[in-house]
């Protein structure tokens, strides 16, 4: 089901909001004990589906474009009055008090919020296995991973529970789970979304987009979320960036020489099978160098934890979250923080004091940000040639449970996602040819990439090659 | 790095770790540093150039912008110790040092 069909039908009086949170809820009773997509499912999303059906009842033409559409949010976006944990076990027991800009976007929009999802812990991961409260599984196989860090999210639209959910993407963590799900995942320009009430992890990194079905309905809700917030001064107005324009047909960019080594044979298979569809569609697909993309990873993993480290300093046991006591205030935070915190989270909280201390500051972080910089010149300079840059979006698909032993090669998941959040372009994914792995077809996803502010060229390609297919 | 290091970085940033972490930790992120090294390649030292995004900083009116009061309630909730409308913490002054 999509919230495009889900419309039509309310409209038409095919359907009403109670039947289908009712459905909604029924169906996450049924099949969630197993997947594990939501930490809290809300019961009065029912109570609400009375209400958008007495507004449908009054002036259906006239209702918000979500009226009555269940929707999963990422328990990383703040709701007030309900418990927002970031997957952390620091925050087991924290209720938010405000709600995020995009909550309340949404539901003047008329959604009916109906869980939270599962996460990795302070989206930090690419398998949801990082969650302190156990991991998710792959609707679509449940012996692997649904991708993270919304691996809950992707999940919750996979297993049928919603048509949308919310995500967050700081290097790839709505794109890579939509393609492990089979999904459409969209990370816009940064910026083009409000990131206040969201728990920051880079800050010049994360935004929040969909992953649905369909690009349709991937743009709807994009369309809902996005827009200037005063709380959130890095948003962007429409004059931010030059106007990208539609066209009748692309030329998409595609860097060889990134794709040359450590993508698997399947995946690369079902990419260069998506090329294929994209020139007998009319497009044009050439080769591009884009070099500094392949140092991206690099990059990413001085930027990112150092903005972790700092972002994550508030987590401290004292206003809020749990407090471990100790037998000073200096024992209390070390205790607080040292069980409260995941391996990985940990991990990169070192990582990010040490890059940003005094005598490697600019060794690490000043040499990531020069290089993050040369990233954005290279990829400005490249999209004066052509209209979208294409890439599979992750190099394997689903793999299983504790198939990625070390941390480096989880952070290798990310190698095709991350150099977009580093410039702060918009992508999408959307699902490509599927790969047979042990008698089954695993979901595999196609990036395509946009200058900033290229939304509208991202969702019309994305409609033609994948919507009306 | 050494596992000294380790755990000077787990003082820095206030998370106690104990040994086989800081084992762990020591090889882990030695691998992850050595991986990022890569940008040595890109720029030399003395080359850091430093960009401001294309957003600047939004100013408002500096004055109360809610009810004051209205939050009380909900974050005093939040507080694992309190006294009354008082967040309790340790003391962080020693007479004694």
């Amino acid at each position: 089901m999509t919230v495009r069909e889900l419309r039509d039908k309310y409209l038409s009086g095919e359907v009403s909001p109670v039947t289908v949170i009712k459905e909604s809820l029924g169906l996450i009773n049924d099949k969630d004990e197993e997947i594990h997509a939501y930490l809290d499912v809300y019961e009065n999303a029912l109570e609400e589906a009375v209400k958008a059906e007495e507004c449908l009842s009054i002036d259906k033409d006239d209702t918000p474009p979500l009226t009555g559409i269940p929707i999963a949010i990422k328990n990383n976006i703040l709701y007030k009055a309900h418990k927002a944990t970031g997957g952390s076990k620091i925050l087991e027991n924290y209720t938010a008090t405000y709600n995020a800009t995009i909550v309340d976007k949404l539901k003047k929009a008329g959604a009916i919020i109906v869980g939270s999802t599962n996460m990795d812990e302070f989206a930090m991961g690419s398998s949801t296995e990082n969650s302190a409260f156990g991991p998710t599984k792959n609707p679509t196989d449940i012996t692997r991973v649904p991708g993270g860090s919304s691996g809950g999210s992707a999940a919750a639209v996979a297993m049928g529970s919603v048509p949308v959910a919310i995500g967050t993407d700081t290097g790839g963590s709505i794109r890579q789970p939509a393609s492990y799900c089979g999904l459409v995942g969209f990370k816009p320009t940064y910026g083009a979304v409000s990131r206040y009430g969201l728990m920051a992890m880079g800050s010049s990194l994360d935004q929040a987009g969909p992953l649905t079905n369909t690009v349709t309905d991937a743009e709807l809700v994009h369309n809902v979320i996005a827009g200037q917030d005063n709380m959130d001064m890095t948003t962007i107005s429409n004059d931010t960036y030059p106007k990208v324009e539609e066209k009748d047909k692309y030329t998409i960019g595609v860097p060889r020489d990134f794709l040359a080594s450590g993508i698997d044979e399947d995946v690369l298979g079902a990419f260069e099978s998506h090329l294929e569809d994209l020139r007998l569609a009319g497009h044009d697909v050439v080769d591009v160098k884009l070099p500094l993309f392949a140092k991206g990873l690099a990059a990413y993993y001085v930027v990112m934890p150092a903005e972790v480290s700092s972002n994550l300093a508030r987590y401290d046991g004292i206003r809020y979250g749990s407090r471990v006591d100790g037998e000073d205030l200096l024992a209390v935070y070390e205790n607080s923080r040292g069980e409260g915190f995941g391996d990985e989270v940990k991990r990169r909280i070192l990582l990010g004091t040490y890059v940003l201390s005094s005598g490697y500051y600019d060794a690490y972080y000043g040499k990531a940000e020069a290089v993050r910089q040369l990233m954005r010149e290279e990829l400005n300079q490249v999209f004066t040639e052509i209209d979208i840059i294409a890439t599979p979006t992750a190099p394997t698909p689903a793999f299983k449970f504790g198939a990625q032993k070390d941390p480096l090669s989880m952070y290798k998941q990310d190698i095709f996602t991350v150099p977009v959040n580093l410039t702060g372009v918009p992508a999408i994914s959307i699902p490509a040819k599927s790969v047979e792995r042990e008698g089954k077809s695993l979901p595999v996803g196609v990036q395509y990439i946009a200058p900033h502010a290229g939304e509208v060229r991202l969702f019309d390609l994305g409609k033609r090659m994948h919507d009306q297919v | 790095m050494t596992k000294e290091e380790i755990k000077h970085l787990g003082h820095l940033s206030r998370i106690k770790l104990d040994d086989a972490q800081v084992e762990k930790f020591n090889i882990e992120i030695d691998a992850v540093l050595e991986y990022v090294s890569q940008i040595n390649e890109i720029v030399a030292e003395g080359e850091l150039t430093k960009t401001v995004g294309p957003v600047q900083n939004i100013f408002r009116e500096d004055v109360i912008t809610n009810e004051p009061g209205s939050y009380t309630e909900v974050l005093l909730d939040e507080m694992p110790e309190k006294e009354g409308d008082l967040l309790k913490v340790k003391k962080i002054l020693n007479p004694e040092e």
